[in-house]
C-alpha cells in the first residue's frame, strides 16, 4: 500500500525552481533514500511533503488523504508526519521524556506515558528520561529527535540529513542504530541525504535527484549498477565513462571490450565502475600510476592509459603498485555495463 | 479543512501598527484643520525653540563628555574597587529626572532655575546612555589596533585619543542621541525648573489654553526635532560603521594608576554617584520620615500608590502581551509584509509622552463620541484609563517589543516546525514553546514596562481619568507647590522601584559564563539587559 504519493509536485522560490513536477511513491514500511547534491531541492521536497511549504502544482497524498492539491492545503499539525531535523530541534526547555511526549499531549494520560516509555526503550534511551537535551551526547540527541518523531505514530517519518551533524567516526554506527530501530518500530520513512554511501546503505529505495527532478528510482544495487544517466553514474560512487562502439551484447572501448546489459549498437557511452577493471603488472604495460588512495580494504588507483585519459581502478589491497609503475589495465571477467547515453 | 491560517496571524500585526502608528501620521493633520491656531500662542514657538537648543545643545555636550570620561576611565584604567565603580556609574539610570530637580529644588541649590539647571540636571541623569555605550564600544576593541598605533610612535594617551576614541565615536554618538531623546520627552524637570521647552509649551496649551489644535501643532513640531535627531544619529552612524575586529578575551589590558591618580579614579565617581543618587536617597528618606512623622502625606497618597501599582501592572501584562502578538504573528505568518508592519509599529519609542499623549486622545475622542451617539456612555475613552494604557502601548510598545522580539530570534525556527509536525497549531506552539523558551524576555520587558509606567509623567498628567493621579503626579504636583516633604515619599518609592532593573542587570553580570551557556535560551537576561535601549529605567 503507498503510504506516501506525489504527483506533479512544483515548487518554486523567486526564479528558482526548487522542484519540478516530481512524482514519488513510498509504499508502507518502506524506507526510501532521496538523494542528491546540495541545492536539488530534495529539502524541498520533504518540507512539502511535512506541509512546511505550499507547492505550486501538483498532489501530495498521505495515507489516502489528500494533504496539498489544487486549492487544497492540510496543515502540518494535521498531517501526521514526524520529522527529524538536521539539527534535530529538541526544545532546549524539555526533558528528554517531554520532548518525547511533546506529540502526544491530546492522547489520554496513561496511553501517553506508555507510548513514551515504549519509544524511549525503543531508542534505548530510557536511563537519560529525565536528562535536558544540553546534557545529551550528538548520537543522543539524534535519538531523542527520532523518538520524539515516532512517539505519535506518524504515517510517515521524514528525515533531513539526519547523520550529517555527526562526527563521521560515529556516523556509520548510528547508520545501522536508526535503521533498526526505523525497522523495529515498522515506520515509513523518507530520508534525504548528499551522501551516497548512507543512501546505498541503507535504503529500500533511493531516489536520485537533480534540479528539482528525480532522475532514477531504485534499489540501492540497481541504481549503482545501473545507472540511467552519466550524471547519475557520476553522483552515485566512482566511475569511468567510456565512449565505445556497441555491436549487440558487446561494447568495444580503448580499454577493451565489455558485456552490454541490453543490446545497443554504434556509437555509445558506457559506465564502469573502477572494480569493474583489473590491473597486473607490465613493463610494457598500457598505463602508468599516477596516484594511489590506500583505503584499508580496497586501494583506488589513478592510471594514465596510454590514449591519455586517466581511469580509476578499484582493487583489493593485496598486492599494491607504486605511483609511476607500468601496468596493464583491462576489463575484469564477467565485467557488465551500462549505456548512459 | 481549514485553509492556511496565515492571515489571521498576519493581520494582528498590521491592526497593531495601525493603532499604534494612526495617531502619530494623524498629528500633521492638525495643521490642515486649525492652521491659525499657534498664532494665538504667538511667542510660545520662539520661546520654546531657543529653550529646547539651548538644553539640547548643552545636555548634549554634558553627557559626551561626561559619559565618555568615565567610560575611557573604568575601560582603559584599572584602580581598586574598579569592578563595582564600573556598575555604580549606571545607578543614576534610575533617578527621574523630576525626582533629582525636587532633591535639588529642596536644597534650593544656586542658579538651578534655569537652562542651566536644567543642563546640569540631564548631564548628571543621562550620562550613563553614553557611558553604557562607550565602555562597551572600547571593551569591543581590539588591543592589536591600540598597539600598532603605539607601535608607529604613539604615546598611549595619544594612541587612545587617536585610534581608540575615533572607533568608538558610532557607539557615543548614538549614546548621546538617546540621552537627548530622554531630554526632549522629559517634562519634569523643565516644568519645575521654570524652562519653558516644547513639552512645557504642550503642557501651557492643553491645560491653560485649552486649545487641542495648538497642542497638536506644538507635538507635530517636537516630533519633527526628535526625527531630524535620529536622522543624524542615523548619519553619523552610516558613515562611520567600523567592523569590530576583536576577538573575545583579546581585550585591551588596562594601565595601573596608582597614587593620587588612584585615588582620583576612586573618589570622582563614588562623589558623581553618591550626589546623583545616594545623597538624594538619603535626603528623600529623612523627608519622608518628617513628613509621616508629622502627618504632611497627601491625603490622596494611598490611592496614587494603588493607581501607580494598578497602572504598572496592567501594563506590564498588556504590553508585553500585545509585543509577544507582534513578534510572534510577523514570524507565524512569514510574511515580510507583517514583518514590516511589526516594525512600524514600534515608532512610538523615544517619543515624548506629551506627544504622545496629545496623538491619541484625537482618534479616540472621535470614537468616543461616535458610541456616545449609539450608546450615551460619555467620555468612556479619554475619561477612563483606557486612553491612558493607549498612549502607554503606543509609547512602550517599542520597549517591550525589543526585549522579546530578542529572544524571539534566538529560538530556531526548527523549533516551530518540529512543533507543527507533532500536531501543535500556531497558538499551541506559542504556548508550549516559544513562552516557556522566552521567559526570561518576557520579564524583562514585564519589569521594564513597570518601571517606566510607575515613572511616566506628562502623559499621564495630560490623560489620566478624574481622581487618577499617581506617585508621578503627586511628586509633581507637591514639587509645583514646594511642598517637598509630601513629594518626598513618592518619590522615594519611584526610585526604588526603578532601581530593580539595574539591580537585575549587576545581579545577573556577576554569574555569567558556565551557567549561561548551559540554559542556551534561558540565559538571555545579562545580554537584554546590556542593551542600553532597552535599560531606559
Amino acid at each position: 500500500m503507498t503510504e506516501v504519493r506525489l504527483r506533479g509536485v512544483s515548487k518554486s522560490f523567486g526564479r528558482v525552481h526548487a522542484v519540478r513536477e516530481l512524482n514519488l511513491d513510498v509504499e508502507r514500511g518502506e524506507l526510501v533514500a532521496v538523494l542528491g547534491p546540495s541545492g536539488c531541492g530534495k529539502t524541498t521536497l520533504l518540507r512539502a511533503i511535512a506541509g512546511f511549504e505550499r507547492p505550486d502544482a501538483g498532489s501530495i497524498v498521505v495515507s489516502d488523504e489528500e494533504v496539498a492539491g489544487p486549492g487544497r492545503f492540510v496543515p502540518p499539525e494535521r498531517r501526521r508526519i514526524g520529522m527529524v531535523f538536521q539539527d534535530y530541534a529538541l526544545f532546549p526547555h524539555l526533558t528528554v521524556t517531554a520532548n518525547v511526549a511533546f506529540g502526544l499531549a491530546n492522547r489520554p494520560r496513561e496511553e501517553r506515558e506508555a507510548l513514551t516509555r515504549r519509544t524511549l526503550e525503543l531508542v534505548g534511551l530510557q536511563h537519560k528520561s529525565s536528562r535536558h537535551p544540553h546534557e545529551l551526547s550528538g548520537g543522543e540527541r539524534q535519538r531523542v529527535a527520532l523518538a520524539r518523531a515516532l512517539a505519535p505514530e506518524p504515517a510517515v517519518v521524514l528525515l533531513d540529513e539526519p547523520f550529517s551533524n555527526l562526527d563521521a567516526t560515529l556516523r556509520a554506527g548510528l547508520r545501522r542504530e536508526v535503521e533498526l530501530i526505523l525497522r523495529d518500530a515498522e515506520a515509513t520513512a523518507l530520508l534525504v541525504t548528499h551522501d551516497q554511501e548512507e543512501a546505498l546503505s541503507l535504503a529500500d529505495r533511493v531516489a536520485v535527484m537533480r534540479e528539482g527532478r528525480i532522475v532514477q528510482v531504485g534499489a540501492p544495487e540497481e541504481v549503482y549498477v545501473r545507472p540511467a544517466s552519466r550524471w547519475a553514474a557520476q553522483f552515485v560512487g566512482e566511475v569511468n565513462v567510456l565512449a565505445g562502439v556497441a555491436h549487440g551484447r558487446g561494447v568495444e572501448t580503448e580499454l577493451g571490450l565489455f558485456d552490454l546489459r541490453a543490446p545497443a549498437s554504434g556509437a555509445v557511452h558506457v559506465a564502469v565502475r573502477p572494480e569493474q577493471l583489473e590491473v597486473r603488472a607490465d613493463h610494457d604495460g598500457n598505463a602508468e600510476v599516477v596516484a594511489r588512495e590506500f583505503r584499508g580494504h580496497d586501494v583506488l588507483y589513478r592510471l594514465r592509459h596510454e590514449g591519455g585519459r586517466v581511469v580509476l581502478v578499484q582493487l583489493a589491497s593485496l598486492e599494491l603498485y607504486e605511483v609511476g609503475a607500468r601496468v596493464f589495465v583491462r576489463p575484469a571477467p564477467a565485467a557488465v555495463t551500462t549505456v548512459v547515453d | 479543512m481549514k485553509s492556511d491560517g496565515i492571515d489571521a496571524w498576519a493581520i494582528l500585526p498590521a491592526l497593531l501598527a495601525a493603532a499604534v502608528a494612526a495617531p502619530l501620521v494623524g498629528l500633521p493633520l492638525s495643521y490642515a484643520v486649525a492652521p491659525g491656531a499657534l498664532s494665538d500662542f504667538s511667542g510660545l514657538v520662539p520661546e520654546a525653540v531657543g529653550a529646547t537648543v539651548v538644553v539640547i545643545a548643552g545636555a548634549g555636550a554634558g553627557t559626551l563628555v561626561l559619559g565618555t570620561a568615565l567610560a575611557a576611565l573604568v575601560s582603559f584604567c584599572d584602580f581598586p574597587g574598579r569592578g563595582w565603580i564600573e556598575w555604580a556609574l549606571v545607578l543614576p539610570l534610575a533617578m527621574p529626572g523630576y525626582v533629582f530637580t525636587l532633591f535639588a529644588l529642596g536644597l534650593d541649590l544656586p542658579g538651578i532655575r534655569s537652562s542651566f539647571g536644567a543642563v546640569c540636571v540631564f548631564t548628571l541623569v543621562l550620562y550613563p546612555y553614553v557611558y553604557l555605550l562607550a565602555r562597551a564600544a572600547f571593551l569591543a576593541q581590539s588591543r592589536t589596533l591600540l598597539e600598532a598605533a603605539r607601535g608607529l610612535g604613539l604615546s598611549r594617551r595619544a594612541a587612545i585619543a587617536r585610534v581608540g576614541l575615533p572607533l568608538a565615536r558610532p557607539a557615543i554618538l548614538g549614546g548621546v542621541a538617546l540621552a537627548l531623546m530622554e531630554a526632549l520627552a522629559d517634562f519634569g524637570t523643565v516644568n519645575l525648573l521654570g524652562v519653558p521647552t516644547f513639552t512645557d509649551a504642550i503642557y501651557q496649551v492643553w491645560f491653560i489654553g485649552f486649545d487641542r489644535d495648538a497642542a497638536m501643532q506644538l507635538a507635530t513640531l517636537l516630533v519633527s526635532v526628535t526625527l531630524t535627531l535620529l536622522v543624524l544619529e542615523r548619519l553619523a552612524r552610516g558613515r562611520a560603521r567600523y567592523h569590530q575586529l576583536a576577538a573575545r578575551g583579546d581585550l585591551t589590558p588596562p594601565v595601573r594608576l596608582r597614587g593620587p591618580a588612584a585615588a582620583a579614579a576612586v573618589v570622582a565617581p563614588l562623589a558623581l554617584v553618591g550626589f546623583v543618587v545616594a545623597a538624594p536617597l538619603a535626603q528623600l528618606a529623612a523627608w519622608s520620615i518628617e513628613a509621616v512623622r508629622e502627618g504632611l502625606l497627601a491625603p490622596e497618597f494611598a490611592t496614587a500608590a494603588r493607581n501607580s501599582v494598578l497602572l504598572a501592572a496592567m501594563s506590564a501584562l498588556l504590553v508585553p502581551l500585545a509585543a509577544i502578538l507582534l513578534a510572534y504573528g510577523a514570524r507565524a505568518s512569514r510574511s515580510r509584509t507583517a514583518a514590516a508592519l511589526a516594525r512600524t509599529a514600534t515608532i512610538g519609542y523615544g517619543l515624548p509622552g506629551s506627544v504622545v499623549a496629545v496623538a491619541v486622545i484625537v482618534p479616540l475622542s472621535w470614537i468616543e463620541r461616535r458610541i456616545d451617539g449609539v450608546a450615551g456612555t460619555g467620555l468612556l475613552l479619554t475619561g477612563t484609563v483606557i486612553g491612558l494604557f493607549y498612549a502607554y502601548l503606543v509609547r512602550f510598545l517599542a520597549l517591550a517589543w525589543g526585549a522579546v522580539e530578542a529572544s524571539l530570534t534566538r529560538i530556531p525556527r526548527h523549533l516551530d516546525e518540529a512543533a507543527r509536525g507533532l500536531g501543535s497549531d500556531r497558538l499551541d506552539v506559542l504556548a508550549r514553546v516559544h513562552v516557556p523558551l522566552m521567559r526570561a524576555g518576557l520579564a524583562t520587558a514585564a519589569l521594564l514596562l513597570f518601571v517606566e509606567v510607575m515613572k511616566e509623567l506628562p502623559a499621564t498628567l495630560l490623560l489620566r481619568p478624574l481622581g487618577g493621579d499617581t506617585l508621578a503626579i503627586a511628586v509633581w504636583q507637591a514639587t509645583t507647590e514646594s511642598l517637598f516633604e509630601t513629594a518626598a515619599l513618592p518619590a522615594l518609592l519611584i526610585v526604588l522601584v526603578g532601581l530593580l532593573p539595574v539591580a537585575a542587570m549587576l545581579r545577573l553580570s556577576g554569574r555569567r559564563g558556565a551557567e549561561l551557556e548551559a540554559t542556551q535560551a534561558a540565559g538571555t537576561w545579562a545580554e537584554e539587559l546590556e542593551q542600553p535601549e532597552v535599560v531606559r529605567a
